[in-house]
Order: C-alpha cells, then structure tokens, then sequence
C-alpha cells in the first residue's frame, strides 16, 4: 500500500507545489542555413547554481491548483463579473482547460456508467437463459470488446467511422448525406466516444454479473414462481437483490475507470472537441517538449479527489450495508 | 566447406579493403551511440557513418525511433550519457540546449570538418552547436490538370489566389473540399498557424523577452486566412496529419495542398497514387500574403549534435564518424531522400518547393527557448475558432493566457 499507492501519489503531490527556477535569457546571435538573426537563449552557468541549491524547483505552495489550467479562480470571477447571463458565464468557464474537460468526463462517465450496468445485466441474464450448447460460444463472443487493446479497439473504429471508412460511409448512405462526418461535430464526437466506451467496457460488467448469477438460489426462485411470479417479477424481485453487492462492485470499478477516460481520445483525434482530465495530464507531459511536471502533478491530484467525490455516495452506502449485515 | 572458406576469405578481404579506404574516424576503440528521428535521410546520414566507422569503434549503435524528441532530454541528462550523440531539428536543438545537454563543436570541426560548407554550422553567438545536413518546410502541392479544368493557367502564389482558385474549383463542381492541410489539433495546426502568421509579417515575442505577441493585428489577419482556407477543405481537416493529407493527395482527392516538402518524393514516386496525380502535381513556393511576399513557411534544418556528458574521446570519435559521411558521395546514393544542404545534391521536381521557399524570404523556425510552449499553446487553444465557436481576438487572447501560465511555471515569465 504505501510503496505502490502512498509514495507516488504522495511525490505527485510534492511536485504539483513547485514550479521551474527563473530562467536568465542572454541575447544572443543565431546563424545557420537560412542565415543570421537575434535570438535569446538560456544561461545555463546562471541556473545551474540555483537548481543545485533546491533541484525541486522553487516553492509555489497551491499557486498552480489556483492557475489557468486548472482551478483558475481569477478567470472564473472574471468570467461571472463580465457575463450578463448565466449561459454566457457557462460559456466563458467551459472555455477553460479545466472546466472543459471535467465536462466531458462527467459526461462521459454519467452515460456510459449506468447503461454498461443495465446492458451488461440484461445480456448476462439474456446468456444465462440459453441452451448449454451454445452458451460457451456466447459468452466467448460476448468477451471478444474487452479482448482488443483499446488503443487499437478504438483505432480501428476511427478508421471505420471514416467518410471512405464502412461504417461512415453506410451512415452517409442512409441519411443520404455525402458530407457527414462523425469526426467533425462536437455531438457526434462525444456519441461516438461514448458508444465505443459502452461497446468496450459492457463485458466486464457481463461476465461479473454472470458468475453472480450462477450464485442466485434456486429454492428462492423456485418458490417464487410456486407463488405465481412472472419471469419478470422473479428478475427485479429476487435475483437484482440478489446481485446488489455485486453491482456496487461493478459500479466503483466502471466510475473510477470511466473517469480516468483517455485512450480513445488520442485514437479517434478527438482533442478538437473533447478532452479529458488524463488527456490534460498527458498534453502537460508530452506535447510542449519540455514536461510540466508541476502542472500535471496538480492535474492528477485534482484528479484523485474528483475520483474521491464519485466513489463516496457508492461506499457510504456500501458502508450501511455492510452494518445492517451484522446488526 | 569451399562456401565456408570463400565467405571467410571475402570477409577478410572485406576488412582489409574498407581499412585500405578507411575514413578519419577519430580516436579508435571508442563507443558510438546515437539517437535519431526515424526516416530515410537520417537513415542513410547515420547508416553511412556506421559503414564507414563501425570497424574502428568498439561500439556502434543507432537507435531510430519517431520518439527520438520525447526521450532525449532523459537520456542525455546522466553522466555518461546514453548517446554520444542526437540528430535533431531546429526545435529539438532548443530542447536541449536549455538544459545544457550538448557542447560546442568549434574543436571537432576544425579537426574533422574542414571540407563542410560553413553555412551548415548552426551557432549561437560563435560556438557551433549543431551541424545541419538537409532542409524541410511545408509549402504548396497543386494539380495543374484540376487548375487547368477550372479555369486557372498559373499556380496560385499568394493566399488571395489560392482561394480564388479553390472556389472555382468548387464552382466548376469538380471537387467540394480541394484543399488539405495539416490541421490536426496539437503540434500541427500550432504549425499551420505559424506559417500564415510569418506570412503576415508577425512576431512571436516582444524582441528580447518571452511575452507573448501573437494577439496582434498579424495575429487575427493570420486566424482569418487560416479559417478561410479550411473552409475549403474537408470537415474532418481537424483530425488530419501529414499521413492523412499525403493519402488524401495521392487519391486524388485534392487539388491545393499546403503540405510537407520531405513528402514530395514520396507523393510523385509511383507507388500509392495514379499516374494521372503524379504527373500532375506541381510543387512551388508557399503562398505568400501579398506578390513576392514573405512565404508562408518556417524553414527547418535536420542536422547532428554531441552530448556534454560523454567523454571527449568519445565525443570525438562520434563526430568523426557522423561528419565522415557527410558528402557528396552519400548524398549521390540518397539523392531523392531528402533536400540535402551537402555538395553533390541535384535538385530534382521534389525539391522545388522547398528552394523556392527558402528562396523567396521564408524564415526559419525559431530558435527560442520557450517557443515550444507556445507552440503547444496555440495547438490546443485554436480549435475553438476553427471550429466557429469563437473570435479570433479570444481564440489568441486564450492562447497568449495558456502559454503564461505555462511560461511561469517553466521560469520564462516572472
């Protein structure tokens, strides 16, 4: 616990409170190829000293959970001050790094975790119902989203979803539409990132429900159809309650994986129309060359505790179960 | 046992033969690393230096990866390094200059590098930092057959006239989206902005300092152009990179395109495309804002470094064997790779775009130490305006706020 969990959430949090030395920049002359011109460089001799005196950087305290890129008080009240209405100051702050993401996240997570818990639910017990034979091939079927890496998963429903791709172009076909494309609308984006995390994550939530079945007593069932229950009766009545612990499991395992969304985002290019808040930490660390440590430690912090907030409703309420069980 | 015996005899032969004709490669015994971008003409720059000096090191190793740039501040920071050397370009050389991580070269040219042109030591102030070897810069693809069809005799030269043809194009209902570019959000449309706004005369900082100026009258001028060249291109424009665009062009499906000139080969040799488009695109400068403008075009340079951290005998073996294969004889066996700066390049058609920018005034990519965060800024901040939602006044307010941020926690702005 503490050497997996502890420490490296503990040193991502001691990074988020530094920011960079002051860089001196010395004017210099740049020629090359293409010829002469001013330019400005870095001293290193003049930094160097300063990084060995303190190699974490300089002390920021929460300056950068404040910034732009993330909590951006400053900007918020800006915002509420210069818009007269509430859709223009929701507007204005969806416009920010931060906020914009943590949109599509919650989003992103409000959809596809619900309907993975019914879908996977209903094909657990639609599989559950079928003849022997030909349940081993259904379930192995059934399995086959979770399988693929969803990096590739989600690579090749890109291509797919292309004008020259098949689903793309059938789509442009039945709406009789030449210029269609899922790629190049904000809606239409989010539905496809969404439709393909329910595609991908729906048989995790399957095969957990249907090992549970199998637990489901029989003398239970038995007697409520001698009682004159309808299957439907028998479904909701006995077998959901049957499952509950179970589905708070699947529930806490699909919100923490929900909320940490990112391989898709990079797969389908989607950056012009949704970002997560993984796919700011991952912008923070990669694009600019030169990693902002410090940001993307507050990012993941900002993260957890978001996670946080999910989870407590789900484990609060586990937490009274759990209690009334030994009452 | 005779194929044994002949192998062996050869490989003898072999070995006295390159030691007859052995280039200067520097002190002998010496390991040699290097990290590099993976493409043909770093290939054959670092392939020919592993052929004429693999013999005399005790180490030669290349390591070839496209995420040479992600990994080298890293890898160079420890002392020993990991590589004794990186092939970078002009932004990844700031990459590694601001922490230090290569040394000035002054030494090793002067002992190994005395035939080298000196316009291809790249130095700052006079130490010489890097030593270039070819030359990249997007600029423009036309279809002369398309033009031709809808009206146009001349390839467009200026923006004005490249929208003016695009909208014949789209009048005479040959093509819906004739033009591609590089659009895809992140480092390339941060790029395609670039360009358009050099085009207009623009300055990325105050001189000097790093405060940002991109929200200038350059700046808007340069937004609107953009929006109104993807106007004609295809509604997907923002998921498009240079092997999106590369594939749409040798489709055939695009008439104008504002593309890189390393892909020029590759798009006029006969593989993946017709020959109807092949002999038919035509590459020239990149579109200016007014005639005989600046070229809407950052030039770059590919060319080799040494790290600090290594020791001297090794740095110096290293260069010896990287600036051994850098003349005609390697260019000659790798004409049609890349744009080389070395003696013996024949320019052939896929040149032209690139010396016609070069020509025509185009700029180099900055050498600025905090340019790539403001890079990075206008990559994630333009999508908004480009896709209609917002003023390119708060489009580039957005991006000259995110790289503040940014540039104060990397010590740039106080």
């Amino acid at each position: 616990m503490i050497l997996f969990i502890a420490i490296p959430i503990g040193s991502a949090f001691v990074q988020s409170l530094f920011i960079q030395h002051d860089q001196v920049l010395v004017l210099s002359k740049n020629c090359g190829p293409f010829g002469c011109r001013e330019t400005t460089s870095v001293d290193i001799e003049a930094t160097k000293e300063l990084r060995q005196d303190s190699p974490l950087g300089k002390f920021n305290g929460i300056g950068t959970y404040l910034n732009r890129s993330h909590l951006a008080f400053a900007e918020v009240g800006n915002a509420w001050a210069v818009s007269r209405t509430f859709s223009g100051f929701l507007k204005e702050v969806l416009d920010l790094p931060f906020y914009g993401a943590l949109m599509f996240t919650l989003t992103y997570t409000a959809v596809v975790t619900p309907l993975v818990l019914l879908l996977g639910l209903a094909i657990a017990i639609g599989v559950n119902g079928l003849p022997n034979i030909i349940k081993g091939p259904s379930i192995f079927v059934s399995l086959l989203p979770f399988l693929v890496t969803p990096l590739v998963g989600s690579l090749i429903l890109f291509w797919m979803v292309d004008g020259d791709g098949i689903i793309g172009a059938t789509i442009q076909l039945i709406f009789n539409d030449p210029d269609l494309s899922l790629k190049a609308s904000t809606g239409l984006t989010w539905t496809m990132l969404i439709v393909y995390g329910i595609w991908h994550t729906l048989p995790f939530s399957f095969i957990v429900f249907y090992a549970g079945l199998q637990t489901v007593p029989v003398d239970t069932l038995e007697a409520a159809e001698i009682d004159g229950a309808t299957k439907w009766q028998c479904t909701v009545y006995v077998v959901v309650p049957h499952l509950v612990p179970l589905i708070t499991f699947v529930t806490l395992m699909l919100l923490m994986d929900n909320f940490r969304v990112f391989e898709p985002i990079v797969s389908f290019s989607a950056e012009a129309h949704a970002r997560s808040l993984s796919w700011i930490i991952f912008n923070d660390l990669r694009e600019s060359g030169n990693p902002l440590y410090g940001s993307a430690g507050a990012t993941s912090i900002l993260t957890i505790i978001g996670v946080i907030f999910l989870l407590t409703p789900v484990l609060i309420r586990n937490w009274r179960d759990f209690k009334l069980r030994r009452l | 046992m005779f194929l044994k015996k002949l192998i062996l005899t050869s490989a003898v032969a072999t070995l006295i033969c390159s030691a007859a004709f052995a280039k200067d490669c520097g002190p002998s015994g010496q390991s040699i690393r290097i990290l590099a971008s993976d493409f043909p003409a770093i290939h054959a720059v670092a392939g020919t230096a592993e052929e004429n000096c693999a013999a005399s090191a005790s180490e030669f190793t290349r390591n070839h990866t496209t995420e040479a740039r992600q990994i080298m501040n890293a890898a160079l920071t420890p002392n020993p390094a990991e590589y004794t050397s990186v092939i970078v370009a002009n932004s990844t050389l700031t990459q590694l200059m601001n922490d230090g991580l290569v040394r000035p070269l002054n030494d090793l040219v002067e002992k190994y590098g005395a035939d080298l042109p000196k316009n291809l030591m790249i130095t700052i102030d006079d130490n010489i930092m890097a030593v270039a070897f070819m030359a990249n810069s997007q600029h423009l693809f036309s279809r002369k057959d398309i033009l031709e069809k809808a009206g146009i005799n001349s390839i467009p030269g200026t923006y004005s006239e490249m929208l003016a043809a695009a909208q014949a194009i789209r009048k005479a209902g040959i093509m819906e989206y004739p033009i591609v570019m590089n659009m895809k959000t992140g480092w390339n449309v941060g790029e395609s902005f670039n360009l358009v706004f050099l085009a207009h005369g623009g300055e990325f900082f105050k001189p000097g300092t790093a405060e940002p100026t991109v929200n200038s009258a350059a700046g808007i001028a340069a937004l609107n152009t953009l929006k109104a060249l993807v106007e004609y291109a295809h509604p997907d424009h923002l998921t498009q990179a240079s092997n999106e665009t590369q594939a749409i062009w040798e489709a055939g499906e695009a008439a104008l395109g504002i593309m890189w000139g390393s892909r020029g080969s590759v798009i006029l040799d006969d593989e993946g495309s017709s020959e109807q488009v092949t002999s038919n695109t035509v590459l020239s400068s990149a579109p200016s804002v007014k005639p005989g403008g600046i070229p809407g075009a950052t030039l770059w340079w590919d060319g080799f470094t040494i790290s600090k951290n290594v020791s001297d005998a090794e740095a110096e073996a290293t260069f010896a064997a990287l600036a051994s294969s850098l003349n005609s004889d390697m260019v000659a066996a790798n004409n049609d790779d890349a744009i080389w700066l070395l003696e013996g390049f024949k320019p052939g058609a896929a040149a032209e775009g690139v010396s016609a920018t070069a020509k025509g005034g185009a700029v180099p990519y900055p050498m600025l130490p905090q340019i790539g965060l403001l890079h990075n800024a206008l990559g994630s901040e333009l999508s908004e305006f480009l896709k209609g939602n917002e003023s390119a006044e708060k489009a580039l307010a957005d991006v000259e706020a995110a790289y503040v941020t940014a540039a104060k926690e990397k010590g740039f702005l106080q």
